[in-house]
């Protein structure tokens, strides 16, 4: 199995490291490659979207067809999974933040995002979260975007106050905190379960 | 929800921040028009200044934390994080930074130092905090009082590259040596590292005629230099077996072209703060824009050169071996 992870920009590292820890616990073979160039995505089986600057991300996959190749990969049925800014662009509809950065998204998920929606960093938060499928999980949010609405056809699977943090849409899997700066592995072990392969 | 289950300023949250920067790079800027060209060229963050080194370093007389109506103006303009710089150990300037809402506090020797002694105890404040380095030294000790993220220090407002890549090989190197130490010897570099916090006591005891600091005397905030030591030993030896510092490390201090922040990024830079390079060149749109793309496609020569083409004059510079010492920014706070 391959799993690809969107590296122009943000913790990417972190996924990598989070990802190979999951896969030898679940005893996979395979390989976890971070990318910032086209040609990588559409050979592999599953793929991640970091956490980061959305609007950098977005601009710099843009630039290069790496986000055609991921609506490729997610509709031919692959897991995908975004964290943080990687679920903004996974979403189908932004807020006002995304509209005047101009941001441009993906669109694989039926969610309503929105923006930095806790405050700034001052605000960033921990906190134990119960998630479904994995159960009570450490929850990082940093300067965090949530979901406020979602279609039918998306599973919700955490939520915190009034706000979905985290989401499923078939293969498609959106979290607005940070697995990959705990120690804990489940969320990613949850999300390569989700994989055919 | 229980309330007390929420958890803020973290460690985790701190470093967790920075490391959402990597890959990226962080512009200064003047004013809300500046951010938003910053934000549309792809920059990850902004750093709100009332000058930029270059104008700072022309001006000369003290520099200062920024005006908080400039700060609220450029937070206001631009959907990135916002980071602003206060005086090394300047804790009330910090403090209103943070109360201001500022993502990041950068504790910069481009501001004039208000504490010769001492860096400011970061580990007290909720908001993350950058600190400057030349050396492993500098920057262990940074780490210990908190800091969530490392640059080098470079030479601020000069457009010359040389003493980023000096402070960057200095701390890679070391690095490396330390990866082949034995263990036994970590705890005498962790002695060395830690004598900077002594020099205060050192006067006022010489003064009194009193005897040599002890490890169990309070040499710095509630810390004797005992559990100083302690502490930069732990981080010294999590460097040697990780390889790498624990937290995020990016160059700054004169990046001025493409060019130089793809060299940053293959000497091992995590990334890169653009100071005066961006606004001070001829042409800043497409400046900040083929600095993103520089940054990301380091390792690639032909798009480092494709994004330097024609894109107008740089900033001017200035000879940093000409400099006197008492112009060098980066000699403040060690």
């Amino acid at each position: 199995m391959r799993v690809a992870v969107v590296g122009v920009q943000g913790d990417v590292e972190e996924h990598v490291l989070a990802t190979k820890m999951a896969m030898k616990k679940l005893n996979i073979d395979g390989e976890v490659v971070a990318t910032r160039k086209a040609g990588v995505i559409s050979k592999s089986d599953a793929l991640i979207i970091p956490g980061g600057e959305s609007t950098t991300i977005s601009r710099l996959i843009t630039s290069d067809g790496m986000d055609r190749e991921i609506i490729k990969l997610a509709e031919s049925g692959k897991p995908v999974m975004g964290t943080c800014a990687g679920l903004i662009l996974l979403s189908k509809h932004g807020d006002e933040q995304v509209e005047k950065t101009k941001t441009k998204l993906l669109g694989l998920m039926d969610i309503w995002v929105k923006r930095n929606v806790f405050g700034r960093q001052r605000e960033s938060f921990q906190v134990k979260l119960k998630v479904k499928y994995v159960g009570e999980f450490e929850a990082v949010f940093i300067r965090a975007p949530a979901i406020v609405k979602v279609d039918k056809n998306v599973e919700i699977l955490a939520t915190f106050e009034d706000f979905i943090v985290a989401a499923k849409q078939d293969n498609i899997l959106a979290l607005a905190f940070h697995p990959e700066l705990t120690q804990d592995t489940r969320m990613h072990e949850y999300f390569l379960s989700l994989s055919k392969v | 929800m229980k309330l007390e289950e929420l958890r803020f300023g973290t460690e985790l949250l701190k470093r967790g921040f920075a490391k959402m920067q990597k890959g990226g790079v962080i512009m200064d800027v003047t004013n809300a028009e500046q951010a938003m060209i910053a934000e549309e060229a792809g920059a990850v963050a902004v750093m709100a200044l009332h000058k930029v080194p270059a104008d700072i370093r022309a001006s000369g007389g003290v520099a200062r934390m920024a005006d908080p109506k400039k700060i609220l103006e450029i937070m206001d303009a631009v959907t990135i994080p916002v980071m602003a710089k206060c005086r090394i150990g300047h804790i009330a300037e910090a403090r209103a930074l943070e109360a201001l809402g500022v993502d990041m506090i950068d504790e910069s020797e481009v501001l004039t130092p208000a504490d010769v002694f001492f860096h400011i105890d970061k580990r007290k404040f909720t908001v993350p905090f950058v600190c400057g380095a030349r050396s492993l030294a500098e920057a262990v000790r940074r780490i210990w009082e908190g800091a969530a993220m490392i640059r080098t220090k470079g030479e601020a407002g000069t457009g010359n590259v040389v003493e980023a890549v000096k402070h960057m090989r200095l701390i890679n190197k070391a690095i490396s040596e330390i990866k082949i130490l034995p263990e036994e010897s970590i705890y005498s570099i962790a002695t060395k590292f830690a004598s900077r916090y002594v020099e205060l006591s050192k006067i006022v005891r010489d003064e009194l005629g009193l005897a040599d600091v002890g490890k169990k005397d309070v040499v710095y905030e509630n810390y004797t230099l005992g559990e100083i030591i302690d502490g930069l030993f732990e981080i010294i030896l999590e460097i040697k077996n990780i390889g790498r510092l624990p937290v995020v490390n990016f160059a700054a201090g004169g990046i001025a072209t493409p060019a130089d922040a793809a060299l940053m990024m293959q000497l091992g830079a995590d990334g890169v703060f653009v100071g005066s390079g961006i606004f001070k060149s001829s042409n800043p749109e497409e400046y900040a824009r083929a600095i993103v793309e520089a940054v990301q496609h380091y390792d690639e020569p032909e798009v480092v050169a494709e994004v330097s083409k024609g894109i107008g004059e740089a900033m001017k510079g200035l000879d940093v071996f000409k400099l006197p010492e008492e112009e060098k920014l980066q000699e403040r706070g060690a």
